[in-house]
């Protein structure tokens, strides 16, 4: 009882004002950083965006010039690929979650799952890939980084997608079931119509978090100053790319790993943007 | 009536059909987890039959002799992680703190998008930064500071090289400081309003309702975020392998470069042509694997009576 006998004011301000200032210090900070790594890229990436590093091939280690055409094409073609796997197979298994094994305990095992999935490191699911594929197919090549990202990918895309069928009251689906249209059609185009932008807004977020990984990718589609042949073989990217210029002692392609960087980062912060903006233009229409 | 019932009869398959695609596609995913466990246990047989439970407990690292052991590895994962906790779990409530109580309605969106996409800076702008920018700063500034200062402490001892265990576990810090305030942030909004009203109303400053109604209330989805984020931080490669020196030792010194199981993964992985090197090294990966599953599992565990929402 005696704390709610108030003491002095002023120390009870004091402590009060103390902790403000402290909470707001480190908001800046984190704020701080932000901007810090930031402009650090902006500003180390924009003289190596030049015309040449979007249409030219790199250049053996230690020559001036050259480019990452084949990194952007690798990247881009796999982090598509990734999305085409991973993305029916996702939203089946959130519709599962969501809707057809409410009553199930199995849905119980595979939220467990999907929840662990996405806390695995993603090296991890490098090296597994690399057992599972580069071994036996004795070589590093595009499917494997490609298969890589979509296991990535596809926790990410079920959870998402389970959250935004909950999302959708049930008496859209009462409503449907009572006109004697079957759970599929109920689920496909009421639900997931109901649905839509939540579920885009996650596609696009479990993109651009692969879009800019480079750990899976090590031991799988591992790297190439080729052009792109054929996706059984190793695959230039842009994320080991970076990684490999960035240890490598050459200054020219130190800059253009940056140039690299910046590329990425701009690609998936776009991309966050965009589908947050998405997301909440749609939540406050219904509001 | 009549009409409509063979339309009926044609599709009756339709929706077992399409229960069972969902069931298939959620069994893939419960799969995918035991088959991967399989796959590491399997590529690391030749290395946990050479080495049994010594590897766990040995520091030896030497490819040439064929003698492998992960408890460096280990060392420097929980060092880096300690470290990146320590900074950010206090940072992190402080600045779900502002967002929640002390900023102004109309910058706290700022602050928000802010940390989402800090969160979404992917890990190798974060190593970029570390190596160019982060590390020289440390060598230059902070590192000679703190050996002046503490410099009778082992561990701000030896060269302020930039790079080493300190520079990657404040890296790592700042790469989970996101996820830890964002988490904290929608906890803390938990509270029902009505509880720290009551508080306000009898005249509570703000700090008291934080740490009277607040913070208790809710503690256990904070805890249950450090679990998450802990599993993060151990996961972490390609930050720490920028930044973290990789040498196979361990070191009372926060300055000397060491290594973390993500990092020598990263980098000694496409090196390794014996098939004992590989196999120790996959083994070292299923050891992290491993203590994420745990964590994970302990995360939801703890979490079970909590509800789901962005954790």
């Amino acid at each position: 009882m005696t704390a709610l006998i108030p003491k002095k004011g002023y120390s009870r301000d004091a402590v009060n004002l103390l902790v403000r200032v402290v909470a707001t210090f480190g908001a800046m900070l984190g704020l701080f950083i932000l901007g810090w790594i930031l402009w650090t890229v902006i500003e180390k990436g924009i003289p190596a965006l030049n015309l040449s590093f979007f249409t030219k091939l790199p250049t053996p280690p230690g020559m001036e010039g050259g480019g990452m055409i084949n990194a952007i094409v690798g990247t881009v073609l796999m982090t598509f690929l990734a999305a085409l796997g991973s993305v029916p197979v996702g939203i089946l298994a959130g519709v599962y979650l969501a809707e057809m094994g409410r009553q199930e305990r199995f849905a119980t095992v595979v939220r467990f799952v999907v929840n662990v999935l996405v806390g695995v490191p993603s090296i991890i699911i490098g090296v597994f890939v690399y057992g599972l594929m580069v071994v036996p197919m004795k070589t590093f090549s595009g499917y494997a980084g490609a298969i890589a990202l979509s296991i990535i990918m596809l926790p990410v895309i079920i959870r998402t997608t389970e959250d935004m069928l909950r999302m959708v009251p049930d008496s859209l689906r009462e409503a449907g079931l009572s006109l004697g249209i079957p759970r599929w059609r109920v689920t496909v185009q009421i639900i997931f119509r109901a649905a839509k932008t939540g579920m885009l807004t996650g596609v696009l977020l479990a993109v651009a978090r692969v879009s800019g990984e480079t750990a899976p990718l090590l031991f799988t589609a591992l790297n190439s100053p080729y052009w792109l042949h054929s996706l059984k073989e190793p695959v230039a990217n842009l994320t080991v790319t970076i990684f490999n210029y960035a240890m490598s002692p050459y200054r020219d392609w130190q800059a253009q790993a940056w140039g690299a960087s910046l590329l990425i980062m701009m690609a998936v912060l776009v991309t966050n943007i965009i589908a947050r903006a998405v997301f909440n233009r749609q939540f406050r229409g219904r509001k | 009536m009549l009409a409509r019932k063979p339309r009926r009869k044609l599709f009756v398959w339709a929706d077992p059909l399409f229960v069972w695609l969902t069931r298939i596609c959620a069994s893939a995913i419960a799969l995918l987890l035991v088959v991967m466990l399989f796959e590491l246990i399997s590529d690391a047989r030749l290395s946990i039959q050479t080495f049994g439970f010594g590897f766990l407990t040995s520091t030896d690292w030497n490819p040439v002799t064929g003698k492998f052991g992960a408890l460096s590895a280990i060392y420097g994962s929980a060092l880096t992680t300690v470290i990146a906790m320590l900074i950010a779990v206090p940072l992190g409530l402080l600045i779900a703190l502002f967002l929640t109580e002390l900023a102004h309605p109309k910058i706290a969106p700022i602050f928000n998008t802010a940390i989402e996409l800090l969160a979404a800076v992917p890990s190798i702008i974060y190593g970029m930064w570390g190596l160019f920018v982060f590390a020289p700063y440390m060598a230059k500034h902070v590192q000679p500071a703190l050996a002046d200062t503490f410099g009778y402490l082992p561990l701000f001892s030896g060269p302020p090289m930039g790079l080493g265990v300190l520079t990657a576990g404040i890296i790592l810090s700042i790469m989970i400081l996101p996820f830890i305030s964002s988490v904290t942030r929608d906890v803390f909004n938990m509270v029902p309003p009505v509880v720290k009203e009551a508080a306000y109303g009898i005249g509570a400053t703000r700090w008291e309702v934080t740490r009277g109604v607040t913070l208790p209330y809710s503690l256990r989805g904070i805890v249950g975020a450090g679990f998450l984020a802990l599993g993060r931080a151990l996961g972490e490669t390609m930050a720490i392998t920028f930044v973290i020196g990789n040498s196979h030792r361990i070191s009372a010194s926060l300055f000397a470069s060491g290594n973390s199981i993500a990092s020598s993964l990263a980098n000694e992985f496409s090196e390794a042509s014996d098939p004992l090197y590989l196999s120790a090294l996959i083994e070292l990966g299923l050891v992290l694997f491993v203590i994420t599953i745990v964590f994970q599992a302990l995360a939801q565990w703890w979490l079970g009576g909590l509800s789901k929402k962005g954790l």
